[in-house]
């Protein structure tokens, strides 16, 4: 962004702190709306606890149906981060500066929204901590075989890893924010920024951290979405036992994650007049990365229906039917309108693949993906392998006030993060104008090899934790072996992956203090 | 190794039901109420399938009691999260209903739809509180549950046989349905010993088992002249 589309050196400082400091009557009413729909959704869930999971609309055989549909949507709308952060910093990509920020906040509220939902939808949601693997003297342990397991490792490992992803480019603008605070803000940020000074030997660890988090979010990432695929793709439901659903979904979150990354910016360029950070050019690269998207949505679709309806499978031909031409049609061409026949027209054409048009499109893609998570779901469960167990669902109202409110809760945590850190990158920015060319290197840092050491760690830790208590427990399912390797191999990526994060930002915060001295 | 299993002829089952109100009755199964019924939340452990062949007054009907089939290689078993449901080592695809945290991924995973779940607390107004059966778990809300063979009656005829000195005699355990068949179609007995009735059923040329193709390795081995076709049935 250097030339003369670039924001002035003078002003970044002013714009982007600006709405730190001060909270307007537009603030207070967004709070107290958000709020509001908030608490009215934590009640919805607490009756829910109270009389039972029937007060929502599942049943048998649809056993999972809008909760599951939010938490697929949710987790996949957290890749926005890890794509436009780590591949564009891998890359090189100038264009990502002003942008990374908004997507790693998005990503983490993403993941903190979409994990409540495996909560919500437990039948005995109280005994939620079950699934974690802690000594007790009852005889229990998490099955390590089973997708819902993968599933609670993953997401922790990812909601980890994007927390100190976010976290480590905060420190430096978290200083600066310090160093222009007084009373309990300067407190706060200068516990925050854990006493960083700005020193060359600082800034060093810090580009090598950041560096590292980027080189291992990426395959966290994938696997995340790609096991919450395998909840629907280990089972033997039809139409859901496809080895495409791995990739499929983690395209699909992509899609949706850039999606909502363009929302997120659209309205925090008009609320927080950020007009010369946030410029057409942004929108026009992230509109044509959407396309992109839009284009391999498609590609995965049809090459899953139409690998269905050519195998004739009788059972998975009722499921397709349904979706293509019986009970689902609407929302099925409902879904394909809105992730491709309305947002690919307007992104093809510079003409219109302005800041609005993006806007539109992404809309049209959140509402086309949310659909396409139900799709998958509910018509599958309404058909399973014998006739007379077909059944139907319809959400209730329990179930659309929980919804409704966890975007309000998402939309509340990030007007929140607003108000406390700079939504868009300070020091980035300035570095790209003020660098003519990229520096080498004058320091060997350890943070590589301490992530290594940590995902060696991690690696030995998973592979115990899952063979040692599986042989430990000799509780036999489904005839596979009680040391299943495949499964095994899950946890202990999971776990490498926990503990290279884990070590990456001790040895940075390490590195850092010893650079003061 | 002790391997249970159950044989229920076809041609000799009339559809008459019995087998699922003894159930129900044996089980402590709630009744859910006319609007529940009607979201599809009833619960009934062995439920009958009825096809019809034929158009009024040619018809023929005939009749499938459906229950859980204790696969060897249960698909439900590998997807709980908590192990509330596993292979024993004879062979039950047990429930633990008090380590069930409700995930119900279970009951997605079985073909043969034969798991059910506990949306609200069940209620017996009185005095039907008074005709629960004391060996049987009584469930509450979240929890997933499906026939166990009537594991408390295995369990009775074990022990009395340990007391005795001797082994459990085949025919000795007869689960709720098995014992209340008026057709006498429906044998229980340990697929291991090759004396048993089950054994030999399971060798007979009418055998067949339910969705055999899917890899499960079903136990409940069904007995039918001609082929049983699934069709567009409804229960």
């Amino acid at each position: 962004m250097v030339g003369k589309n670039a924001p002035d050196l003078l002003w970044i400082d002013p714009d982007l702190l600006h709405p730190l400091g001060k909270t307007s009557r537009g603030f207070h009413i967004a709070v107290a709306c958000l709020g509001a729909i908030v608490l009215w959704a934590l009640f919805c869930w607490g009756y829910q606890l109270y009389w039972g999971i029937g007060v929502a609309g599942i049943n048998r055989p649809v056993f999972w149906g809008v909760y599951i549909t939010n938490f697929v949507f949710w987790i996949g709308i957290s890749h926005a981060g890890t794509l436009i952060s780590a591949i564009l910093r891998i890359t090189g990509t100038e264009w990502r500066r002003p942008v990374t920020r908004c997507a790693e906040a998005i990503t983490v509220f993403a993941l903190l929204i979409g994990a409540l939902f495996p909560i919500i939808h437990l039948g005995r949601a109280w005994k939620f901590y079950w699934l974690i693997p802690y000594p007790n003297e009852r005889g229990l342990w998490p099955n390590f075989r089973s997708p819902l397991v993968w599933d609670f490792l993953a997401i922790t490992t990812y909601f980890v890893g994007s927390t100190v992803y976010l976290y480590l480019p905060l420190i430096p603008d978290l200083a600066l924010v310090r160093d222009r605070t007084i009373s309990w803000r300067r407190w706060l940020y200068g516990v925050l920024s854990l006493g960083w000074q700005g020193t060359r030997c600082q800034w060093h660890s810090l580009e090598w951290a950041i560096s590292t988090m980027a080189v291992v979010i990426i395959p966290v990432a994938v696997s995340v979405h790609t096991i919450v695929s395998w909840d629907f793709a280990m089972a033997i439901a039809p139409m859901w036992h496809s080895t495409i659903f791995g990739p499929y979904f983690v395209v699909g979150a992509i899609y949706s994650g850039i999606a909502a990354l363009i929302v997120a910016m659209v309205i925090l360029r008009r609320v927080l007049h950020l007009e010369a950070y946030l410029q057409p050019l942004h929108f026009n690269y992230l509109g044509l990365l959407l396309l992109t998207m839009a284009c391999a949505w498609l590609y995965f679709t049809f090459a899953e229906h139409l690998t269905v309806w050519y195998g004739r499978f009788p059972e998975e031909m009722a499921v397709l039917q349904s979706k293509v031409s019986g009970s689902f049609a609407v929302l099925f061409w409902l879904m394909v309108v809105a992730c491709f026949l309305l947002p690919v027209p307007v992104l093809a054409f510079p003409r219109t693949r302005t800041v609005a048009g993006c806007c539109v499109a992404s809309v049209s893609v959140l509402v086309g993906m949310w659909l396409e998570r139900f799709l998958i779901i509910v018509p599958t469960l309404s058909h399973p392998h014998l006739t007379s167990a077909w059944g139907t669902y319809t959400p209730t109202w329990v179930e659309l006030s929980i919804t409704v409110g966890t975007f309000a809760a998402f939309a509340l945590l990030y007007v929140l993060f607003t108000k406390l850190f700079p939504v868009i990158s300070i020091w980035e920015l300035k570095e790209e104008t003020l660098r003519a060319q990229p520096t080498e290197p004058e320091r060997k840092s350890h943070i590589p090899l301490f992530a290594l050491g940590g995902g060696l760690l991690g690696a030995a830790a998973g592979l115990s934790l899952a063979v040692l208590t599986s042989t430990a427990m000799q509780l036999p399912t489904g005839g596979m072996p009680i040391v299943a390797w495949p499964t095994v191999g899950i946890v202990t990526f999971e776990l490498a992956a926990l503990g290279a994060i884990v070590m990456t930002l001790i040895r940075f915060v390490w590195e850092k203090r010893e650079a003061i001295r | 190794m002790t391997r249970w299993a159950m044989a229920i002829d076809l041609d000799a089952c009339t559809g008459c039901e019995a087998c699922v109100v003894a159930c129900k009755a044996e089980n402590n199964i709630p009744v859910v109420g006319e609007s529940e019924a009607a979201k599809g939340r009833a619960i009934s452990w062995i439920r009958v399938e009825r096809r019809l062949e034929g158009e009024y007054p040619h018809l023929k009907a005939s009749f499938m009691p459906v229950l859980c089939q204790h696969c060897d290689a249960a698909p439900c078993e590998p997807v709980c999260p908590v192990y509330a449901t596993y292979h024993n080592p004879e062979g039950l695809n047990v429930q633990i209903y008090a380590r069930c945290i409700g995930t119900r991924y279970c009951g997605n995973n079985c073909p043969y739809s034969v798991r059910y779940f506990n949306w609200f607390d069940p209620e017996w107004p009185e005095p039907l509180e008074q005709q629960l059966n004391p060996d049987v778990f009584v469930r509450s809300k979240g929890m997933m549950e499906k026939c166990t063979f009537c594991i408390q009656r295995i369990r009775r005829a074990k022990d009395q046989a340990k007391d005795e000195g001797r082994p459990v005699r085949d025919g000795e355990i007869q689960p709720a349905c098995v014992q209340s068949c008026p057709a006498k179609a429906m044998v229980f007995g340990d697929l291991d010993n090759p004396e048993s009735q089950v054994a030999r059923h399971a060798h007979s040329e009418r055998a067949f088992r339910l969705l055999e193709e899917l890899g499960t390795q079903p136990k409940v081995i069904y007995l039918k002249k001609e082929e049983w076709r699934g069709g567009q049935e409804r229960s």
